[in-house]
């Protein structure tokens, strides 16, 4: 079990992190079943009840449908992944500008510097 | 159905293990009683089996007062060793399943190759590792709406502790059981805890659901506990004087 959650947020909204991710990276495909409550629950070491409230909250936002019966599904409707994308992107985004606005950096050297580093490869 | 204390006081001799303590623990739901070794944890524990009665107040299982006899309610593990050390896991779980009429053999196997213990094996000869795996397996394999575990991983080492968690998952009943662990462990069991109770010097001094804890206060349970003791250390000196 045991990945870490950081302990700022609640862990169910992490769970539902981490699935956006897998939707993203498209390990998860639009119209694939999401592991069972259960099964989530034991492999990610938490209570049920938390895997329960993360795809209810997945499912108020419209990324996956509970079908009776059935299981949990990611919906069909490829819109939502550039969606997530976007919405994801422009998180981790506005969280390197702010650090950055922080540093005292302005927007050029932002730029510059994201450049450079990009360029000589630094990110392998 | 429902485990309520109402009102319990436990004594021993002139000593205090439990004050006044009221609460009710619902299915569906994982509880933690947390808190240091001989605030009133295992007290706690040991009135919901009925191995020891109130002073004062009621003990109740789904509406009926504790007796002996509520042990076939109640699924408890135990801190301490309590095996017949010359017994082969077979014979210890064949031993279970002629005690208890909601023990069932199939999980109890089940149960057995998930944690890889080999039933041909003496107690005698078992780590505490797998001692401690085998008390899981025992309590684990009965369908009793109850279940108490008294300080499941006690000097455990993280495999074991893993593999523990694994099966509580696995084999738990959301729906109909109500789980309860006592353990002064706390970051090992976050995650796994529904609501947590902190139990300090006999009282039951606050009460927590942990995904509120981190969504409104943006803190773990280790924190929220910390500073609970605390504010009631500063408070309960401030009316001494």
């Amino acid at each position: 079990m045991a990945r870490d959650f950081e302990t700022s947020k609640p862990i169910y909204l992490q769970i539902a992190d981490f699935i956006f991710q897998q939707i993203i990276r498209e390990e998860l495909k639009p119209g694939e079943k999401l592991p069972s409550v259960r099964e989530m629950a034991v492999e990610m070491g938490v209570n049920p009840n938390t895997i329960q409230r993360t795809y209810s909250e997945m499912e108020r936002m419209g990324v996956v449908e509970t079908r009776r019966g059935q299981g949990t599904f990611v919906v069909e409707n490829s819109e939502i992944v550039t969606e997530l994308k976007h919405t994801f992107q422009q998180e981790v985004i506005s969280s390197f500008v702010n650090k950055m606005r922080d540093l005292g950096f302005s927007n050029e050297e932002m730029v510059a510097s994201l450049k450079i580093f990009l360029e000589r490869g630094e990110d392998k | 159905m429902t485990v309520q204390l109402n009102n319990v006081t436990k004594k021993y001799g002139q000593e205090f293990a439990l004050k006044n303590v009221s609460f009710t623990f619902t299915k569906g739901k994982i509880y933690g009683l947390l808190g240091p070794n001989g605030s009133g944890k295992s007290t706690t524990l040991k009135l919901i089996t009925g191995l020891i009665y109130p002073t004062k107040g009621t003990v109740k299982v789904k509406e009926e007062k504790v007796t002996r006899k509520v042990c076939q309610n109640v699924a408890y593990l135990t801190e301490l060793d309590h095996f017949y050390h010359s017994f082969t896991i077979k014979q210890i779980i064949d031993f279970y399943h002629s005690q208890f009429s909601d023990f069932r053999l199939e999980k109890a196997k089940q149960l057995l190759q998930d944690m890889q213990l080999d039933e041909r094996k003496k107690i005698r000869k078992l780590s505490k590792g797998n001692r401690g795996r085998l008390k899981l397996v025992l309590t684990l394999a009965r369908n009793a709406p109850v279940i108490l575990l008294d300080e499941p991983f006690s000097g455990l080492d993280a495999l074991v502790r893993d593999s523990i968690v694994k099966s509580l998952l696995t084999y738990i009943n959301f729906e109909e059981q109500i789980v309860i662990i006592a353990t002064h462990e706390i970051d090992e069991i976050e995650p796994l805890l529904d609501e947590v109770i902190a139990v300090y010097q006999g009282h039951y001094i606050d009460h927590q659901n942990v995904e509120k804890l981190r969504e409104e206060q943006g803190i773990s349970i280790l924190q929220w506990f910390k500073s609970t003791i605390k504010n009631w250390e500063s408070e309960n000196l401030e009316t001494n004087h």
